[in-house]
């Protein structure tokens, strides 16, 4: 298990360095918007990679409330604290990449704020997991987090049904697109979703391994407290 | 230019303070595991 998690570790970090290559050596320089078109490379693997953990967190947290089961929360912690990180990368680089678009850093545009809302209730989740002391918090993220799912297809199809200011999708989109551009994107999609998946692989090696250290913790407190009397 | 700059070092900058503090809390971890190994 520790070979398979140095073997994606760097295989990870090859396809980013590679992804990284193609994103600002290879790809076409973008004739109306300039190299700041290139800002994309990182933006939508980044929300792409948020929704796959968002949908992880989801099916845990669906796991959970049918079997209960400790790994499967700890998964949904995991895959929902690493979503968060890539989300906020999303909302940080996309205003970097509207301003000098667009001529302003943020609008009310309905995929931003439903963007906005999402992150709002993923930081929301972490928060009642950090700072709830009930033994029924397990129950409640599991159920925020099925709710909170919901947001997911609403960010993505927004800009197919409502007339958005932001920039309508690469594929399917109507538009065309110059190849090498293609080839760019997808290798960030693809080391960006790897990427993703080591980072909540570790969190959750983490938290099974905290949970475990709080157990035998309790159980020596509990040892120590019997002996004393 | 700047603003390309600014996106790619904010995602890097992002990722890699996840890391760090992820990498910190790891280290506490191994501390208590070894203190619980000692007891």
């Amino acid at each position: 298990m520790k070979y398979a998690f140095t073997i994606f570790a760097v295989l990870t970090a090859v396809l980013l360095s590679y992804g990284l290559y193609q994103a600002l050596v290879v790809a076409p320089t973008e004739q109306t918007m300039g190299d700041v078109q290139r800002i994309f490379y990182y933006h939508v693997p980044s929300a792409w990679a948020a929704f796959c953990l968002f949908f992880v967190n989801l099916a845990a947290s669906i796991w959970y409330m049918v079997r209960r089961s400790p790994k499967a929360d700890a998964l949904a912690l995991a895959s929902a604290e690493v979503g968060v990180v890539f989300c906020t990368i999303v909302l940080v680089t996309g205003p970097i990449w509207a301003r000098p678009v667009w001529g302003i850093w943020w609008t009310w545009d309905l995929r931003l704020t439903l963007t906005l809302v999402l992150w709002l209730i993923y930081v929301a989740y972490l928060i009642l997991r950090k700072f709830s002391t009930s033994g029924q918090t397990p129950v409640m993220a599991a159920v925020l987090a099925i709710f909170g799912a919901l947001d997911v297809p609403l960010v993505y199809f927004s800009i197919w049904f409502f007339r958005t200011q932001h920039p309508q999708p690469v594929m399917g989109g109507g538009g065309s697109i110059d190849p090498r551009m293609l080839h760019a994107f997808f290798i960030n999609l693809i080391a960006f979703s790897c990427f993703g998946a080591l980072v909540c692989w570790s969190r959750y090696r983490f938290e099974i391994a905290r949970r475990e250290v709080e157990e035998r913790q309790a159980l020596q407190g509990m040892m120590e407290s019997g002996a004393s009397r | 230019m700047s603003y390309l700059f600014a996106a790619y070092a904010a995602t890097w900058i992002i990722h890699i303070a996840y890391l760090g503090w992820l990498a910190r809390r790891y280290a506490r971890l191994r501390q208590e595991i070894e203190e619980l190994k000692k007891k």
